[in-house]
């Protein structure tokens, strides 16, 4: 039986060898097709020689997880032939480099092995030991063209646009193109019976990863100053605002810069400046990972109680420690709702996709210059460096910035005394004042025991006062944080309730799970502290499941903290190996819950 | 840190700057540090150095970490702002302040254990940025909070009141300064006011990283027989070898430069200081000649004080980047964001 639109292309190569451009490549002639497509990169925490993966979801049904199946494996990496056709699921494809022959190794008899003498067709053709290897990645996308059915013409006006400036390189790249497809066409029959077809499910969408959206956010935000320290995998997104800053941020007659990029010391230090550049005013933010969160807490509870703006984003990796660098998790949920020493809590946001990462950078920067307090954006390595189809991102040209509560010169001017800490308007968020504007709005910032007139204390009321008012100001926070997405299927009292990245996968199992008669409710929390909807969406419900990428259900230890949620609703559906959490993976966790009882 | 308003006195008779402020106008909270510490000496330099370089006191912002020395802020220039931040970290603080306006005076202060211990790492790299700050050490070789452990500092041999001297190599943070590529090196006592306050006022006046390393006792941990960071030490050991008189605008005409005496150096604001050497074999404009002569000298025992480095040609932090002239923090946000049209062009190259 011939299946279109849904097949899934796995290719195994060596780091180093130019391979990104390639499976980019063929990606995106699926996408040009209308046909819409999940490009997951599986790579390895290496510079140069060790295995690595690509995995193109095409996706008819426009899904956003990956699937964890393989139909097609490209396998181009000797050193992991074995493994990599054990992944092919019965009834699949294995590509080959057939220059070696591997007869004794490829000996699965439920799976088609096709050989292609890719190296020594590349060897024939191009000169020079890099070409060779780069051409080979080419040729395979050739191949592919020819197995799936995609349009080389699309392919050829695809390389046109990249090499617009180096014409030599077209021709060069269609050459190994062509090699690939005509060696496929000639030995096997094309198309496979699974296939990819034309269709009309791409218009108004766009592929890009959560960094380089969450970069783009924050230009869009109007932030001139970022701090970091490199560390992946949250790298990606200090390098597309720079390159975003290039462009638009570089006056052209003067070629000066209103923006500033440091790259820190550390992670200690990124965050230091980050609280400098927000108390002076400006718009500042440092992107990070887990261990970045742990050296930054010391100063994360400075700016709590000290009351500075500052944006986060933690674009999250496997831990513990150095953990898997490279692999995915949703595990700095409680190290960032909780960070510092004392009591802090702190304003997480949850973008479930690239999308969300642009518009709620736009969002922290306004909730953190309002609360006056650290904003964390919790994306991770999945959605921060994986290819996702979403909608085209828009901007409204009305946005008015939300600056916050502060006092310019002459509202300092015409008051007898400025307090720093005082709450004016009830709502626990005091005024500030920016440095070099009115001598009346001097203060003393610091992470000492103040009253809220901003004077240093010991003494316990003046103490209490204040930490009590930031539990007002939490509260306040609760009723400005995004909302989460609910959706009823129908009347029905189990859900489930996840968070970021979990969403695709979640939506899938949503959908399979309908074509096992079982309607389960679905929200998607958007922000931490939790808002009365979802606290509301709990108690109607007899039984959540709550699905997180991380093994000690941190997600769930928040919700019974923040709104004490009832613990003996919450069942936890944990994924924690490191790759992202697939629509299977929820569907058998549920089935096996209602297989021992549980409410459907 | 203890808080104690200053009671408001009228003194009609103070002599006021060209702001019209007075010197009591330049003042903070009261001190709460032990009587007799080197810390109050050098607030009161700085009063005085503020106060006759006429700054506007909301223009200064006060930077510090933690520590004795971290909590002398409160105690100077009350209508500024300050920022007394994490043990260590005033210099990432700063840095970040200064990137974001570039407008204000940022001056730092940081102790031995602030700045040679928990943040030697953000005081070398402000220093490699050439972050336009002031940047002072409160030098006294303990940790006084804490009750007198040796800090990094402390020299080799030097005792504390209880327990064994010290063996590990002393941080000198002038050589360190120094090796990093400062662009203005100092270094004074808190007892000598006179040397010290023109050496501030260069310091505030200067274009990028400017260390003013001061040696200032600690009455209560470290000023006993034996100390080397004692009043009665440091005065004994103590050489000048290049003082500095800061020339005020007004007056620059009238000052005349004697050959081989005196050397102007003139400062990217436009104000002149003037270096007297005492030792005429000292070359504050060559870092391996200081970097030597410093050495030999620590070796024989001495506390070489005075402007010991100074190079005005070097371009500091923002210079360095290419930012422009008005202060980022100021920039109004709607000139910064590319609009609706930039963001459907740019996502052409997403299909």
């Amino acid at each position: 039986m011939a299946t279109v639109n849904d097949v899934v292309i796995k290719i195994a190569t060596v780091n180093g060898t130019g391979s990104a451009s390639a499976n980019g490549l063929l990606r995106k002639s699926i996408f040009r097709m209308g046909v819409p497509v999940v490009g997951k990169n599986y790579f390895p925490s290496n510079i140069q020689g060790l295995p690595t993966w690509y995995e193109i979801r095409v996706t008819g049904d426009g899904y956003h997880a990956r699937s964890n199946r393989v139909d097609i494996m490209i396998a181009m990496n000797a050193q992991t032939y074995a493994r990599d056709m054990a992944e092919v699921a019965p009834g699949g494809w294995l590509v080959y480099d057939s220059t070696w022959p591997r007869k004794s190794l490829l000996n699965r008899d439920d799976i088609t092995i096709i050989g292609i003498p890719f190296s020594r067709m590349c060897n024939q053709h191009f000169d020079g030991a890099r070409a060779r290897i780069l051409m080979k990645n080419i040729a395979y996308v050739g191949a592919i063209a020819a197995l799936l059915d995609i349009d080389v013409e699309i392919i050829t006006a695809l390389l046109e646009e990249t090499f617009a400036e180096k014409k030599k390189l077209v021709a060069s790249n269609m050459e190994a193109i062509q090699l690939g497809y005509d060696y496929a066409m000639e030995h096997f029959a094309c198309p496979l019976p699974m296939r990819v077809e034309k269709m009309n499910a791409t218009a108004g969408q766009i592929i890009i990863d959560g960094n380089t959206a969450a970069g783009l956010g924050c230009v869009y935000a109007g932030a001139t100053i970022g701090a970091w320290y490199p560390i992946t995998p949250s790298t990606s997104l200090m390098d597309a605002f720079r390159d975003f800053c290039s462009h638009y941020r570089v006056d052209a007659e003067t070629g000066k810069r209103t923006y500033c990029i440091i790259q820190a010391e550390d992670e200690l230090a990124a965050i230091g400046m980050v609280l400098g550049a927000s108390w002076m005013g400006a718009r500042s933010f440092t992107p990070t990972s887990g261990p970045g969160i742990s050296l930054m807490s010391e100063f994360i509870g400075f700016a709590y109680y000290a009351e500075i703006p500052a944006v986060i984003f933690d674009v999250q990796r496997v831990g513990p420690s150095t953990g898997m660098p490279t692999r995915t998790q949703q595990c700095d949920i409680i190290s960032c709702a909780y960070a510092s020493h004392g009591d802090t809590k702190h304003v997480l946001l949850f973008p479930a996709d690239p999308a969300e990462c642009f518009y709620m950078a736009v969002t922290a920067f306004d909730l953190a210059e309002r609360l006056q307090t650290p904003i964390m954006v919790l994306s991770d390595l999945d959605i921060g460096m994986n290819d996702w189809m979403v909608p085209e991102l828009e901007w409204d040209e009305d946005y008015v910035p939300d600056r916050g509560k502060v006092l310019g010169a002459e509202e300092l001017e015409e008051m007898e005394r400025f307090y720093r800490y005082l709450d004016v308007d009830g709502d626990g968020i005091p005024y500030r004042t920016l440095p070099g504007v009115h001598p009346k709005g001097a203060y003393f910032t610091r992470g000492s025991g103040h009253t809220k007139l901003g004077a240093y204390t010991e003494n316990s009321a003046d103490y209490q006062d204040v930490l009590d008012r930031l539990l007002h100001k939490w509260e306040t926070a609760r009723s400005l944080v995004p909302e989460a997405e609910i959706s009823f299927s129908k009347f029905n009292k189990a859900a489930i309730l996840t968070f970021g990245s979990g969403d695709g996968a979640c939506k899938e199992a949503l959908d399979r799970l309908e074509a096992h008669n079982i309607g389960l409710n679905y929200c998607c929390v958007k922000a931490f502290p939790f808002t009365d909807a979802v606290r509301d969406f709990i108690d109607t419900h007899d039984v959540v499941y709550v699905v997180e990428q991380n093994r000690d259900a941190q997600f769930r230890t928040l919700l019974i903290n923040d709104i004490d949620a009832d613990q003996n609703k919450l069942v936890s559906l944990l994924h924690y190996d490191g790759m992202p959490i697939n629509a299977g993976f929820v569907v058998a966790r549920v089935l096996e819950e209602i297989a021992k009882g549980r409410a459907a | 840190m203890s808080y104690i308003a200053k009671p408001i006195i009228s003194h009609p008779g103070l002599p006021k700057n060209a702001l019209g402020l007075t010197l009591r106008d330049y003042e903070g909270s009261v001190s709460t540090l032990c009587a007799g510490c080197g810390h109050d000496s050098v607030t009161a330099a700085i009063i005085q150095a503020v106060f006759e370089l006429d700054i506007e006191p909301h223009m200064l912002a006060k930077m510090s970490g933690i520590g004795c020395s971290s909590k002398t802020p409160a105690y100077f220039v009350q209508q500024a702002h300050g920022f007394n931040s994490v043990h260590g970290r005033m210099p990432s603080v700063t840095t970040g302040a200064n990137a974001a306006n570039r407008d204000l005076m940022y001056i730092g202060v940081s102790g031995d254990g602030d700045s040679l211990s928990i943040g030697v790492g953000q005081f070398v790299h402000a220093i490699r940025r050439n972050l336009n700050m002031c940047y002072i050490i409160e030098n006294n070789g303990v940790y006084g909070l804490t009750k007198g452990q040796f800090s990094a500092s402390a020299d080799i041999g030097s005792l504390p009141k209880k327990g064994m001297p010290n063996q590990q190599e002393p941080i000198d943070p002038v050589s360190t300064a120094l090796s990093l590529g400062a662009t203005y090196i100092a270094r004074s006592f808190s007892g000598d006011k006179e040397q010290l306050v023109p050496l501030l006022k260069g310091a505030l006046l200067h274009s990028g990283f400017s260390l003013v390393d001061i040696i200032s006792p600690c009455v209560t941990f470290n000023d006993h027989e034996g100390s080397t960071k004692s009043y009665a030490h440091t005065r004994q050991h103590y050489h000048h070898v290049v003082n500095v008189d800061y020339i005020h605008p007004s007056e620059e005409i009238k000052a005349s430069y004697e050959e081989g005496e005196a050397m102007p150096i003139h400062l990217h604001g436009g104000d002149t200081i003037l270096l007297r050497k005492v030792d005429d074999s000292y070359d504050p404009t060559s870092r391996a000649s200081a970097f030597k002569y410093l050495r030999e000298r620590f070796n024989a025992g001495e506390i070489t004080t005075g402007l010991l480095y100074a190079n005005e040609s070097r371009d500091e932090m923002h210079e360095l980047m290419g930012n422009v002239d008005t202060p980022l923090s100021k920039l109004p946000l709607d000139e910064l964001i590319p609009g609706k049209d930039e963001l459907a062009k740019l996502q052409g190259g997403y299909r």
